[in-house]
């Protein structure tokens, strides 16, 4: 085995921060931030994404770089496909 | 990469003949199952592309859909998810060291933990079917229209909404009921004693397909349930 | 250095157990290779029986031999059954799944029993295709457009999209066993520079695989809700967007092109230095171009919909991309034949079709340009310009690919030679037919007649007539290696470990192999395509 034992710990604490940032996200839907509504919301949905992936599935601890390439390939993939096609619709109205 | 295996490793029963080593074998499966989850997030990304236009060109009826969806169901099951997931990493953890009985009490949190999401979707769809929320024939936007009249709401764009919400929402309880299933042969196993510190990859890629799955919903979350919850005036 | 005698004998993969319970259960990669041939050749006749039957129709100017209706379906499931049950599979699932684990020094690919979870998907997906067809078959076209296919088609498209729902799977499974198998179970020694570049294109036709096919899977998801469940996500008249459908469809489609080209690529590339004696020419560039043209495919779907409604903004921006994914092709193109030059060819029937492959592919993919170029496509597309110039890419590129491939490494698989007189005459009918097939098209489009017609204006009636004549060639073009393949398993010469002086571990090992490819790991010490230090053969597959 490569892969070394993470603290319960540590576990216990990246859970009570998903924890607060579901509470967080919530509450602030609430408020009204026009557009930076969405914004924050996605940041949230994305920091709590990033603590799974990281901690949870063992990614800042993984000894291969390969994992954390597929993670950013599968990322930057997706990317692609919604900002591309979100291109066309952002631009029909132009001309 | 390959190191020479110890006499125990090329007896160990769990080793694949095609595989030089167990440090192969497990390196293999890893990255198998990261591969297969990056296939997942183009799978799931596809519906999140039909979402993300329909949101831009429909927001009123999104904004509305939205508001009519249970945010206290959802935020418990996002914890939900969030403590199965605990359980699951400290499941990896036990496997880990070695500590069955903690492994297989775990593994079965983690899979009641999934039953309760589970259950908890069945509701807030039920809820949706007696709204007549499902789209198809008995579909009506009509409680939506009079329940928010600041909102112009057009029925079909609404619809659409909730096509999106019961397919992505859908897709998504596919996966955990799939996940339920692999956890519970995980649970099996390790209770038969099949997991060591030397081996126990199964545990491990199986965790990665349960975080994954809970990642999809901490999106689904906000992106379904926290459209629009400003005060209206 | 084995007698014939010797060679017949020893225990190889294919003599190693009989019985169909040993085939259908299979683990062994060079056995699944084997199913996966005999299923889409099966596909390939039915594929090519719908096709035979639309130039029939378009022999003459009425439509006299079918309905319009028929014709639909016939186009629809010709483009559906090649594409998916042929293109898409043949090489990477024959001679990728037998030689990727062999070229890299392995004992099998990392998840034996996950490949044959992907034939086996295969196989439940064709046999769902083959009661669409057998009950009626989709008349939407292969490209599934919306709201035709979601509303007001009669016919089965859920069955067609569920059934390619279940081949894509097959697809993605395979893609995935390659990327991990290249990633990990390469012999001591064999760095990625020295991988032959035939691996190279069957890594990135992999990523191509794992990361476009599911988008056409939740698309064809949708398709089958909206039209089961009356949604109209895709309904224009009750807010959908048809083009949402056309670019969720693309984003795999187009992509899905270069899977199918890419590993004819490969093939390509270990045919021309064997039969130039001569390593090739510019090894880091063919690797990269291959990965080049893997990402870049999946920057330029909305080509396909330039007149379909899309902003005339992100048409500028989708054809700039679309010319700059011409350009890994081309680099491949110039590597080649850089590879030849000074080179000592000699024209075995592998090396025909490789030949034909360059000559054709470049004329199907320069054809491409000109459909790239935003006034051009204008008028071309939807016209027999685009039919033929995918045809020029796929039949005269890939499939010649494919065949090129089987006679390259039939000796491996079999431990027979085939032919190859006959070999060399196929190569030049399904050469002729081809052109003859397709050539009249691109000037029949460029004339103005569009596809999917049955019926067409009658000063269009010759060259369709001379189309139509030429399929009838190729078709026995195709023929001929099917009938002396089998031939050849029973009377054909007995094969050496190397009748090509070819480099690569594939050929270090018996033909055909036993059935964990090498008697001891091999220990990798030098470069790919090292032909100064590979003495040629000296028969040199002359004889008949």
């Amino acid at each position: 085995m490569s892969e070394p034992i993470v603290s319960s710990k540590l576990y216990l604490g990246i859970w009570i921060t998903l924890l607060c940032l579901t509470v967080i996200t919530a509450g602030v839907s609430f408020i009204d931030l026009g557009p930076l509504n969405t914004v924050v919301a996605l940041v949230i949905a994305t920091f709590k994404a990033l603590l799974v992936v990281l901690f949870f599935m063992h990614v800042k601890y993984a000894s291969e770089k390969l994992s954390k390439m597929v993670v950013v390939a599968a990322v930057f993939w997706l990317l692609l496909l919604l900002t591309l096609s979100m291109a066309d619709y952002l631009t029909r109205l132009w001309s | 990469m390959s190191h020479s295996p110890s006499a125990v490793e090329q007896h160990n029963p769990a080793l694949r003949h095609h595989f030089a080593d167990m440090e192969q074998q497990r390196q293999a499966s890893s990255l198998g199952m990261w591969v297969f989850l990056a296939t997942e997030v183009m799978f799931f990304g596809g519906m999140f592309c039909a979402y993300l236009i329909y949101r831009y060109w429909y927001f009123n009826e999104f904004a509305a859909g939205s508001r009519s969806l249970d945010i206290w169901l959802g935020t418990i099951n996002t914890a939900v998810l969030i403590c199965s997931s605990l359980t699951v990493a400290l499941g990896v953890r036990a496997a880990q060291m070695g500590k069955r009985k903690l492994l297989v009490i775990l593994l079965l949190l983690t899979i009641v933990f999934g039953l309760a999401f589970l259950g908890i979707k069945g509701v807030e769809w039920y809820t949706k079917f007696q709204e007549h929320h499902i789209p198809g024939s008995s579909f009506s936007a009509d409680d939506l229209i009079r329940e928010y009249p600041q909102i112009r709401i057009d029925p079909s764009h609404e619809q659409i909404f909730f096509s999106l919400y019961f397919a992505m929402t859908g897709l998504h309880a596919l996966h955990m009921i799939i996940g339920v299933g692999i956890f519970t042969f995980l649970t099996y196993y390790a209770w038969k004693g099949r997991y060591t510190p030397e081996y126990h990859n199964p545990v491990e890629i199986g965790g990665l397909y349960w975080h994954f799955v809970d990642i999809i919903w901490i999106y689904l979350f906000p992106l379904l349930y926290l459209i629009d919850r400003k005060p209206l005036k | 250095m084995a007698t014939a005698a010797i060679t017949a004998e020893r225990e190889n993969y294919l003599n190693r157990e009989y019985g169909i319970r040993s085939w259908l259960l299979t683990t062994d990669h060079k056995r699944i290779a084997l199913l996966y041939l005999l299923s889409i050749t099966f596909f390939f006749f039915i594929g090519g029986f719908f096709a035979l039957l639309i130039r029939l129709e378009l022999l003459t100017p009425a439509g006299d031999l079918v309905q319009a209706d028929t014709y639909n379906k016939l186009f629809t499931m010709h483009g559906q059954v090649m594409v998916f049950f042929f293109l898409i599979p043949s090489i990477p699932a024959v001679l990728g799944n037998f030689l990727v684990p062999l070229m890299i020094g392995a004992r099998d690919l990392a998840f034996p029993r996950i490949n044959l979870l992907s034939w086996y998907l295969y196989i439940i997906a064709g046999v769902m295709m083959l009661h669409c067809i057998l009950t009626g078959g989709a008349d939407t076209g292969w490209t599934f457009y919306t709201p035709f296919s979601t509303a007001f088609s009669n016919t089965k498209v859920v069955e067609a999209g569920l059934a390619i729902f279940v081949a894509g799977f097959s697809s993605i499974l395979t893609g995935l066993n390659f990327v991990v198998t290249i990633h990990r179970m390469r012999a001591p020694g064999m760095t990625w520079s020295r991988l032959p570049l035939f691996i190279w294109a069957h890594y990135a036709t992999s990523i191509i695989q794992l990361l476009g096919t599911p988008v056409l899977a939740v698309t064809l998801l949708l398709v089958v809700l909206e039209r089961a469940l009356h949604l109209g996500i895709f309904d224009p008249t009750r807010g959908g967007d048809p083009l949402l459908f056309q670019h969720l469809f693309w984003f795999y489609s187009h992509p899905a092109v270069y899977i199918m080209i890419l590993p004819a690529m490969g093939v390509v590339t270990e045919i021309v230095p064997c039969f130039s004696r001569k390593r090739i020419f510019g090894y880091k560039f063919v690797a990269m171009s291959s990965i080049a043209i893997a990402v870049f495919g999946f920057l330029v779907w909305a080509h396909h919909m330039f007149v379909a409604g899309i902003s005339l903004y992100s048409a500028l921006v989708f054809s700039i991309l679309s010319y700059l994914v011409a350009v890994p092709s081309a680099i491949k193109v110039f590597n080649w034949t850089a590879t030849m030059y000074k080179g000592s060819i000699s024209f075995a029937t592998p090396m025909l079709y490789a030949l034909g492959f360059i000559g054709l592919f470049t004329m199907g993919g320069l054809t491409g340009l000109f459909l790239a170029a935003l006034g051009i496509d204008v008028h071309v597309t939807d016209t027999y310009f685009v039919i033929a110039h995918f045809h020029y890419i796929m039949v005269g590129g890939a499939v010649m690919g494919y065949l090129g491939g089987m006679h390259f490494w039939w000796p491996k698989i079999s431990g027979r030679m085939y032919p190859e007189f006959l070999g060399k005459l196929a190569a030049m009918i399904v050469f002729i037919g081809f052109n003859l097939t397709f050539f009249p098209q691109f000037i029949l489009g460029y004339l103005g007649m569009p596809r999917r017609y049955w019926q067409y204006p009658p000063e269009f009636q010759v060259l369709n007539v001379l189309s139509t004549a030429g399929s009838t060639i190729l078709a026995v073009g195709y023929l001929l290696p099917m009938v002396y393949f089998l031939w050849s398993m029973r009377y054909g010469k007995i094969a050496e470990d190397n009748p090509w002086g070819a480099s690569g571990l594939e050929w270090t090992t018996t033909s055909p192999p036993p059935t964990f490819n090498f008697e001891r790991t091999p220990e990798v010490t030098w470069e790919a395509y090292d032909y100064a230090h590979i003495p040629a053969p000296e028969e040199a597959s002359v004889e008949p």
